[in-house]
């Protein structure tokens, strides 16, 4: 085994080391699975482990790569979120309903992953079915933010987040509903890409809000993003939603200067419920991107504040009809008494759902109720479209916008789990781009200081207009060359009693 | 008091696609249970729908077929319900926006004891896709029900007429006028038994005179046209005994039972589901264009409509002949066959229309079973077209060849049906009959005409039945005349 240090290299220089046979990919997937041997059972960033897989997936790409036939991605272990179907794989949304389903076939992501021969390292920890900021909603347990183990790393996809975060894979997929790669990303100080909708394929990523729903990277910088972006975008007809568009190379434009870009700053995203240490990094990161060439203007989205409750009438309406397959008759939880049909029903999806997921399908199923249709769900369409339209003004004026990707640092485990809407405000700056349709990404823009003392990481927005992914990867890949918030790494041999 | 009953109805019909409507799982009937469902089928976690373009090209056929608006965006919707035999715990439908709107039909309804036959044109609200259910089977397994999910995800076409039917057998020349259209323009094998089309009749009944509609029961997946009589029949009686015994008709889903002849509500209004419709976000609106119309209507036979006017036209044969002929397009097309292989047009329609579907009912056979081709029919019809067999033999080689015994020539030879034709040998006969029947003669001249007859029967009867009637008149009429 190898002297240099895996854990901090780039999917880049990953990908240097095994074309140049520095290091094989069973080596490398080898040294990540002693890793997670070691921090995981702390972090709790996995779900599913199944070391013979992918160290037959390595060995695979080993001799892939002995044969000459290698892609960016080949031989480089992947943290999957277990959102995604995997063959043969415990698939288990993060959910009792599912603790006990194995996929039999391939979600479109993981195919991609499979085609380009990258390595599934396991699959991980998330909110149950998505639904979620800070990843206790999980029935595999809460997942630890490596930055401070007595914290949240953020939801859904905080096992996803975790694992980057702490050096637990080389890079991680993430999906994003409302914010759900953008806010762990934040809090855990990674970089994070939620695509256009219809950009990423959701065959096989089981559904929470079809119409929000995005799969998207999480990895350590912009660049890993758009490589992983090339293996994860793409026209899949098996998805209805999927945009027919040309296959894009993501890193095509990293390099370009950003002189003369215009960075929209909505007002709405800097006044109330914003941490004001979490403001002033933003303002920090704000002026280091004029240094670089760019034109800060001022921009409104007048109906900011309306997209949390069209959200949280939307989504759970879809996820109250897309969770109805749940029910005992197929496969996951079945009850093990019942007297009827109807018995066998309420008790295996009242013993297999969490409290989280019952909320949002009985709010789903409210607000779908005839007589409640054209006052709730009918209504937040229509905001859904105004909402939109506030983007589209505001990309008349600029071609990328800025603000914080959540209101806070990471807080304390169990600190909102009591308080639903408390925990449903950590999303209020990335909700509007789902709701539009829009990517969005976080970048590490530096520290602030917790009230204990803790150094805790914070993500800068990017909102870009529909299909500029690669424009927002330059964006976000100058900043990192003239910043290093993105190689910082946490410690994770906290002394005793901080864990 | 007067009753009237207010009949209107939803038909579901399978459509004939090689594949289900949101997937690419295969359709064939009666295969092993869960052999035809994948993926999509089962809802696994994770699966999305695919729509079927093939089943929107059956709905565009259906809706051209009736003359109906096709919508240039329709929208499909999610059913929400659990039931064990419904995977994902919705149906994919069409709600609001369906594919096809307002469109008719006109059916004939025949005759009835008293009353004449008559057409009627019944209007169709609207045509919607969805996908079929699985089925849940009871049995299989000692004290368990299994599920088959074979079915689950096969595309229908629900077709909703407005309340404009008035009596079971105008709901009947309907649902056999609709039967036959979709078989006609190829979207549905018709087949019933198999549940390729079944209906559900919502019956009301009011005071006749009156506007406001009754309280409606829907008796729901009739699939045989003489239960559907039946049940109607039924039905109507039992709301109208109900009324009149100062009762009131709660709305209601009921069945039918062939058994007993009844119908018995199966779940009430309070008990049914809100079904929680919303659009399907998996799905993107249903975009038709002209184009997209214009590529259907070529691939569309001739109507029924416009292939009567055709057969009226070019066959100058009568309404009712060319409208009965047209009830089906096989029957249609073994007419038209019959015509081309040199059959004279009327009298074949005569033939098709009576021997041969007398036959056909007596057998309970389809025209396509029909021992007798178009061709063989033909060529029968030609031998009473050049006088080789009367008409009467006709029949008996027509009852021959049905029972396989031959072709045309074979069973005439063989029967000895031959028409004596050489008039040599009818001059002699008739001579002999003159010679025999001096008085009838002598009538005859008298001025009696019916002694003519009498001799032509005398004459017939001396060639047994084989010579030509044609000939025996003219050669008799010459001679007496002589």
């Amino acid at each position: 085994m190898t002297n240099i240090d895996l854990t901090n290299a780039s999917l880049k220089q990953f990908g240097e080391m095994l074309q140049s046979k520095k290091i094989s990919s069973t080596e490398l997937t080898e040294t990540f699975l002693a890793r997670i041997k070691q921090y995981n059972p702390n972090i709790n960033a996995y779900i599913a482990l199944d070391e013979s897989k992918t160290l037959a997936q390595a060995k695979a790409a080993d001799a892939l790569i002995a044969s000459g036939n290698i892609a960016p991605l080949t031989g480089i272990p992947i943290a999957q979120k277990d959102i995604f179907c995997a063959k043969g794989w415990q698939t288990t949304c993060g959910s009792k309903m599912l603790a006990n389903f194995i996929a039999p076939y391939d979600a479109h992501v993981i195919s991609q992953f499979d085609a380009v021969g990258a390595v599934n390292l396991g699959k991980t920890n998330m909110d149950e079915f998505a639904m979620g900021s800070s990843n206790e909603t999980s029935y595999f347990g809460a997942v630890k933010n490596p930055w401070s183990f007595d914290r949240v790393p953020g939801g859904s996809s905080g096992g996803s987040a975790a694992a980057v975060a702490a050096r637990l894979c080389a890079a991680a997929t993430g999906t994003d509903t409302g914010g759900s790669i953008r806010q762990p990303a934040s809090l855990c100080g990674l970089t994070g890409l939620k695509p256009t909708y219809g950009v990423v394929s959701r065959f096989g990523m089981i559904a929470f809000a079809s119409s929000l729903d995005q799969a998207g990277p999480m990895a350590k910088n912009a660049e890993d993003c758009a490589l992983m972006m090339n293996v994860m975008a793409g026209f899949d007809e098996r998805d209805s939603t999927s945009l027919n568009r040309e296959k894009e190379n993501y890193t095509r434009d990293l390099n370009k200067p950003l002189h003369g870009l215009k960075i929209g700053l909505p007002k709405e995203f800097f006044a109330e419920g914003l941490d004001a240490d979490v403001g002033k990094v933003i303002e920090t990161a704000i002026a280091e991107y004029k240094k670089l060439g760019a034109q800060i203007v001022e921009v409104s989205l007048p109906n900011t504040g309306l997209s949390i409750p069209v959200y949280y009438v939307l989504a759970p309406a879809e996820a109250s009809s897309n969770l109805s397959r749940y029910d005992g008759v197929r496969y996951g939880h079945r009850t093990a008494e019942y007297t009827d049909l109807m018995d066998m029903y309420c008790k295996s999806r009242a013993e297999g759902f969490g409290a989280e997921v019952k909320r949002r399908i009985l709010i789903g199923t409210y607000v779908l109720s005839a007589g409640y249709y054209d006052a709730y769900y009918l209504k937040a369409q229509q905001i859904r479209r105004l909402i939109a339209q506030d983007f589209v003004e505001a990309f008349k004026q600029c071609d990328v916008i800025m603000g914080p990707a959540a209101p806070s640092t990471a807080f304390k485990a169990g600190e909102k789990v009591d308080d639903p809407v408390a925990m449903y405000l950590q999303d209020i700056y990335t909700i509007s781009t789902n709701l539009a349709g829009l990517p969005g990404m976080s970048v590490p823009a530096g520290f602030a200081q917790s009230d204990d003392g803790k150094s805790l990481p914070v993500g800068l927005q990017i909102i870009g207009n529909y299909f500029d992914e690669a424009r927002m990867l330059n964006v976000a890949h100058q900043y990192q060359k003239v910043t290093d918030w993105h190689t910082q790494a946490p410690n994770l041999n906290m002394p005793e009693g901080t864990a | 008091m007067e009753w009237e009953v207010v009949i209107g109805l939803e038909t579901h019909t399978q459509l004939q696609t090689n594949t289900k409507i949101f997937s690419g799982a295969a359709i064939k009937y009666g295969a092993e249970p869960n052999t035809q469902a994948c993926e999509v089928s089962l809802a696994l976690p994770g699966v999305l729908p695919v729509l079927n373009k093939q089943a929107v090209h059956c709905a565009i056929k259906f809706g051209l077929a009736i003359n109906a608006e096709i919508a240039p965006r329709s929208v499909f919707a999610r059913k929400n319900y659990f039931y064990p035999d419904l995977p994902k715990g919705y149906q994919i439908s069409q709600f609001e926006l369906p594919v096809v709107g307002k469109g008719a039909v006109t059916i004939q309804v025949p005759a009835q004891g008293k009353h004449a036959a008559y057409e009627k044109v019944i209007n169709i609200t609207r045509a919607h896709l969805e996908e079929d259910a699985g089925k849940s089977v009871h049995g299989a397994v000692e004290g368990m029900s299994g599920i088959d999910l074979n079915r689950a995800g096969t595309p229908l076409l629900e077709i909703v007429t407005e309340p404009d039917m008035r009596s079971a057998a105008e709901a009947v020349a309907y649902a056999k006028k609709l039967h036959e259209l979709v078989q006609w323009i190829g979207i549905c094998d018709g087949n019933m038994q198999e549940g390729s089309f079944r209906c559900d009749v919502n019956v009301s009944v009011r005071p006749k005179g009156t506007e406001k509609l009754g309280t409606r029961r829907e008796i729901k997946n009739l699939n045989s046209f003489k239960f559907m009589q039946q049940a109607i029949e039924y039905e109507t009686r039992w709301q109208i005994e109900t009324l009149e015994d100062g009762g009131k008709i709660q709305q209601a889903t009921v069945l039918f039972n062939p058994d007993t002849g009844e119908t018995r509500a199966m779940r009430s209004k309070e008990e049914a589901n809100d079904y929680r419709y919303f659009p399907d976000p998996d799905l993107l609106p249903l975009i038709i264009t002209d184009a997209d119309k214009a590529r259907v209507s070529a691939d569309m036979p001739e109507l029924p409509e416009a292939m009567k006017a055709r057969l009226e036209a070019q066959y100058a044969l009568s309404s009712y002949d060319a409208s009965s002929l047209t009830t089906s397009r096989d029957l249609a097309d073994y007419f038209v066959a019959a015509v081309q292989a040199g059959a004279e047009p009327k009298q074949t329609a005569n033939w098709v229309m009576g021997s041969v579907s007398a036959k056909l009912n007596s057998e309970d056979k389809d025209i396509n079973a029909s021992p007798i081709s178009a061709q063989q029919l033909a060529q029968l019809l030609k031998r009473i077209a050049d006088g080789t067999i009367s008409n009467n033999a006709a029949k008996q080689v027509f009852e021959a060849m049905w029972a396989n015994e031959g072709d045309v020539d074979s069973i005439i030879a063989a029967k000895g049906l031959k028409q004596e034709s050489d008039s040599g040998a009818i001059e002699t006969i008739i001579d002999e009959v003159l010679a025999a029947n001096g008085a009838m003669v002598e009538e005859f001249k008298a001025g009696k005409e019916k002694a003519f007859n009498a001799l032509v029967g005398q004459a017939m009867k001396a060639s047994k039945g084989k010579a030509n009637p044609a000939q025996v008149n003219e050669i008799l009429k010459k001679k007496l005349n002589a």
